[in-house]
């Protein structure tokens, strides 16, 4: 589990963010959604010790990222948004970093570049950023670490490599594992998220999980917004709304409606 | 797969397993994928799938063999029959008749489109 307690965090004078407590339980993928700039790449970057502070703690298992202990790091693994990779071929990074992480599964990794289409020879420097990405993709998953840190992973992808993604990640999703995946191509994952959570500078402004949300909210597609409707956007095909949900059934959770309700309403 | 914009995931992943078992693909009283093996299919959470389980288990069209997993019941074709015919006539019947009637559509039309 992570917990995180009063963090604040600012790069000289900008502050990203400020006494944010959340926690992150086992066993779940969390989709981390905020505005650009409100500190979900410094979020990561904390909890997996590349960045520290002195205000506010993180615990993660017990353990203090900041402390950088080679037991604590071989559990966590971070994909940047970013992934340029060494000049070097896939294969040798892999044997490289594979060595720090006991569960590294060789024969996972092989097949995941297959179904990425990847040829593991091949050097980062002749790879598109589409292909880098896959790349570090199918080494993340391979890692089997039990937590994962996946910062815009789909940005980049084509329409096919989405769709293995989204397989991988909900393959290799067990009880044991926590898988953040920071994004704004909410359509992207949405399956893949069974917890939601909306960061902002100062608050966690919604820490729920689908099913509960899809409980309390019901999301509709009408010709006229609902007279009790909570949140109105007009949409194709009518005016997409979330109203409180009376019935008991539920309806498909619109994420991009409940992030725009939520920072409305901040 | 493509998935409907207004039903919960959980549910269309309900409907997508019944298909399968109504056309024969997961025969009665065998077994069927694994939550993870499911969830691995379709690029869905293992959680979201669970629940699809859960309510095709409460319904007697799937139950679970301690330690050999999901299996189909018998009878379980018949049952999804039943289920699917009761919703359709409560709620995509109303609305094809809401249109015919809107679109000025006679009965002796309909049969002949049908």
């Amino acid at each position: 589990m992570i917990e995180v307690r009063n963090l604040s965090f600012s790069y000289s004078n900008v502050n990203v963010l400020d006494s944010i407590s959340t926690t992150f339980e086992q066993g779940r993928i969390y989709g981390l959604l905020g505005a650009n700039g409100v500190g979900k790449s410094t979020m990561f970057k904390l909890l997996c010790g590349l960045l520290t502070t002195k205000q506010g703690t993180i615990e993660i298992d017990g353990c203090s990222p900041a402390g950088r202990k080679p037991s604590f790091l071989s559990k966590i693994f971070y994909v940047p948004e970013d992934f340029d990779g060494p000049d070097m071929s896939i294969a040798n990074y892999a044997a490289g970093v594979s060595q720090f992480y006991p569960n590294y599964d060789a024969a996972l990794f092989a097949r995941l570049l297959g179904e990425f289409e990847i040829d593991v020879t091949r050097k980062f420097t002749s790879l598109s950023l589409g292909q880098r990405k896959r790349a570090i993709l199918a080494l993340a998953l391979s890692l089997r670490t039990d937590y994962l840190f996946l910062d815009e992973p789909t940005n980049g992808l084509d329409i096919p490599s989405k769709a293995e993604f989204r397989k991988m990640v909900a393959a290799a999703m067990d009880e044991n594992r926590t898988i953040i995946i920071s994004t704004h191509q909410v359509r992207d994952v949405e399956n893949l998220l069974d917890h939601i959570m909306i960061l902002d500078k100062r608050a966690v402004l919604l820490d729920r999980s689908v099913s509960d949300i899809q409980k309390e909210y019901w999301f509709d597609v009408t010709v006229n917004a609902p007279a009790d409707a909570l949140y109105v956007e007009p949409g194709l095909g009518g005016c997409c709304s979330i109203s409180r949900n009376t019935t008991g059934e539920e309806s498909r959770i619109n994420i991009e409606l409940l992030f725009n309700y939520i920072n409305s309403k901040k | 797969m493509e998935y409907n914009e207004h039903k919960p995931i959980y549910l269309q992943n309900v409907d997508l397993m019944q298909e399968k078992i109504v056309h024969g693909e997961w025969p009665e009283e065998e077994r069927i994928p694994s939550v993870r093996e499911m969830g691995a299919m379709v690029g869905v959470n293992p959680n979201t799938i669970v629940r699809s389980y859960q309510l095709l288990e409460s319904q007697e069209i799937i139950y679970n063999k301690r330690g050999l997993g999901y299996y189909v019941k018998s009878g379980a074709v018949e049952r999804i029959r039943e289920n699917v015919k009761k919703e359709f006539i409560a709620n995509e019947l109303p609305q094809f008749k809401a249109k015919a009637r809107m679109l000025g559509i006679t009965k002796e039309e309909l049969i002949e489109l049908l």
